[in-house]
């Protein structure tokens, strides 16, 4: 019996902005079918992690694996090829489009036709872009706002749209940076079933200061702290870790 | 009377050659956010390749489609080489904002000044395709001729094409999407430098015909320092800012309104004031209405 190898796997990952380690020699695995959290204080390094994953900072050391294959960092506009699709802590939609539109954006991937017929045909690609977005509104219950202008949307059912928005490219690997912040009780109820369900689909890395969300989707935890790992391993064994208690977490979780 | 009507005609008309400005213009700012400068140098570049064709094949309306395409193709490398370079180089200095605009401005001195440099300032002239003495009503000229209708068709066409383009086809879901945010577009998978080129492209296309419809409906003369393409720029620019810079329909309304208010002007009160009413105007709506006639009062980084 071999064990299944990582579909992503980072090592070493080290990053500087301007002599100041943002990252230094972080390490994460994520397996197919698992929930991973990424958590640790304000500017402990968490989403320079996943702007070095996304190919918005460069880093300046680290190797990456995808499916068990060494991988150069991604550019950004690569990343949909690769199977990677993020959504932004700021959410993010664009705002004159309409939220089906919105959606549509995540799956030009899916577009292969030159510019010329897809100018003059309104065609296939059209329609087939439109299914494929009210599908992936269907993933979070939004079909009803497909015609909503985004701009005029509640600020929980932005959230939706934005996670709708990366599952339409169908991506393995979805990475969500603070699924839960701002939401309020019910919509986290909401948001925590969500993510147990993508579950089956893809890969869930996140970003989460909310350690009731973090507890109960996350299956491991890597916790930073100062740009390093300083935990990582089970939710449950993370928790009682007292590194991480001394760093983060406080005295009572 | 028949003075009245004139001047509505006379304002449609050189409305609508505002107007292809003004969409070209509004096409460059709605996928990369610039304001271009260089698009007069480059409608006049345009124009004379086309004035060449016009040599070679000597028919005006295969001319007409070959300078909008080397128009587009002109855009396209401006964007692709020029442009591209210059964010990549200042993406984040502190002269990011206004660098692409100076360096449009640069574009256009470039343009114009190498384009005398080859062909000398000897004035060449293209002559009208269609016929341009006006329509005749009971024995009165109107101010309306078979080449006016031509410049109004066209300008209306490009608006319902390139409006139909933007709202129904994925290609303008990813013009828009490019516009709002690069940088959210390109994690949404949008390739969004291949799709700033193309609105660089379309806009090099729709001044290609402006040029081309503007230079036989005045005197006929092209030349390298041609004020009327100075004109066409500063004229287009105010069109689109009426428009409020966001909207082709706006394009084309601002583009007519600014060419009646200044027909009106020219017929009943001064020739000499032309100028100062365009510069006015311009003023009055950045006051009073920055968003644009029809433009959304709304922020564009929600």
């Amino acid at each position: 019996m071999t064990t299944p190898s990582a579909i992503l796997a980072v090592e070493r990952l080290s990053v500087d902005f301007g002599g100041l380690h943002a990252l230094r020699d972080v390490y994460l695995e994520l397996y197919s079918q698992e929930v991973v959290g990424v958590i640790g204080p304000n500017g402990a390094g968490k989403s320079t992690l996943f702007n070095a994953l996304c190919g918005i900072v460069a880093p300046k050391d680290g190797s990456l694996t995808l499916n068990g294959l060494s991988h150069p960092w991604p550019k950004t506009r690569e990343l949909a090829d690769l199977g990677i699709a993020r959504t932004l802590q700021g959410v993010g939609l664009f705002p004159d489009l309409t939220v089906l539109e919105n959606v549509m954006v995540g799956a030009t991937k899916f577009v292969h036709s030159g510019f010329i017929s897809a100018a003059f045909g309104r065609s296939r690609d059209e329609s087939h872009l439109r299914e494929r977005a009210m599908l992936a509104l269907e993933r979070v219950y939004g079909t009803s706002l497909a015609h909503i202008r985004a701009d005029s949307l509640s600020y929980p059912d932005t959230k939706r749209v934005a996670i709708a928005r990366a599952l339409v490219s169908e991506p393995r690997i979805l990475m969500l940076d603070e699924p839960a912040g701002g939401l309020g009780n019910a919509d986290i109820e909401w948001m925590n079933g969500l993510i147990n369900n993508l579950k089956l689909q893809c890969s869930v890395l996140l970003v989460e200061h909310h350690m009731d969300v973090v507890m109960s989707v996350c299956d491991r935890l890597y916790v930073l702290n100062f740009g390093e790992v300083i935990a990582s391993g089970f939710a449950d064994q993370v928790r009682r870790d007292p590194a991480v208690i001394a760093a983060y977490l406080g005295a009572g979780i | 009377m028949y003075q009245f009507i004139n001047t509505i005609f006379i304002g449609i008309t050189s409305g609508a050659i505002y107007s292809l400005m003004a969409i070209a213009l509004v096409l460059v700012w709605r996928s990369t956010r610039v304001v271009n400068f260089a698009q007069a140098g480059m409608a006049l570049l345009s124009t004379y390749i086309g004035y060449e064709f016009i040599q070679r094949f000597h028919s005006f309306w295969l001319a007409l489609f070959l300078a909008m395409v080397a128009g587009a193709g002109i855009g396209a490398l401006v964007d692709s080489i020029f442009m591209r370079t210059l964010f990549r180089r200042v993406a984040h200095g502190p002269i990011a904002g206004v660098a692409p605009i100076i360096a449009t401005l640069g574009l256009l001195g470039l343009i114009r000044a190498s384009l005398g440099l080859a062909v000398g300032n000897s004035d060449v002239s293209i002559r009208p395709p269609v016929s341009n003495v006006g329509y005749t009503i009971s024995g009165h000229t109107l101010a309306f001729s078979p080449l006016k209708l031509v410049i109004v068709s066209a300008a209306v066409f490009l608006m319902i094409a390139l409006s139909i383009l933007f709202s129904k086809t994925n290609i303008g879901l990813s013009l828009r999407a490019s516009a709002f945010s690069p940088e959210i577009a390109r994690l949404a998978g949008v390739r969004v430098d291949r799709v700033r080129t193309l609105g660089w492209a379309i806009a090099g296309a729709a001044g290609a015909a402006a040029g081309m419809l503007q230079t036989p409906s005045g005197t006929g003369a092209l030349s390298p320092d041609s004020l009327d393409f100075s004109l066409l720029l500063v004229f287009g620019f105010i069109a689109a800012v009426i428009g409020g810079l966001e909207s082709l329909i706006g394009a084309v309304l601002g583009g007519v309104l600014l060419g009646l208010v200044l027909a009106f002007v020219l017929t009943y009160m001064s020739g000499s004031l032309v100028f100062i009413t365009a510069f006015v105007l311009l003023i009055i709506v950045l006051l009073v209405r920055p968003q644009g006639i029809i433009g959304m009062n709304r922020g564009r980084r929600a």
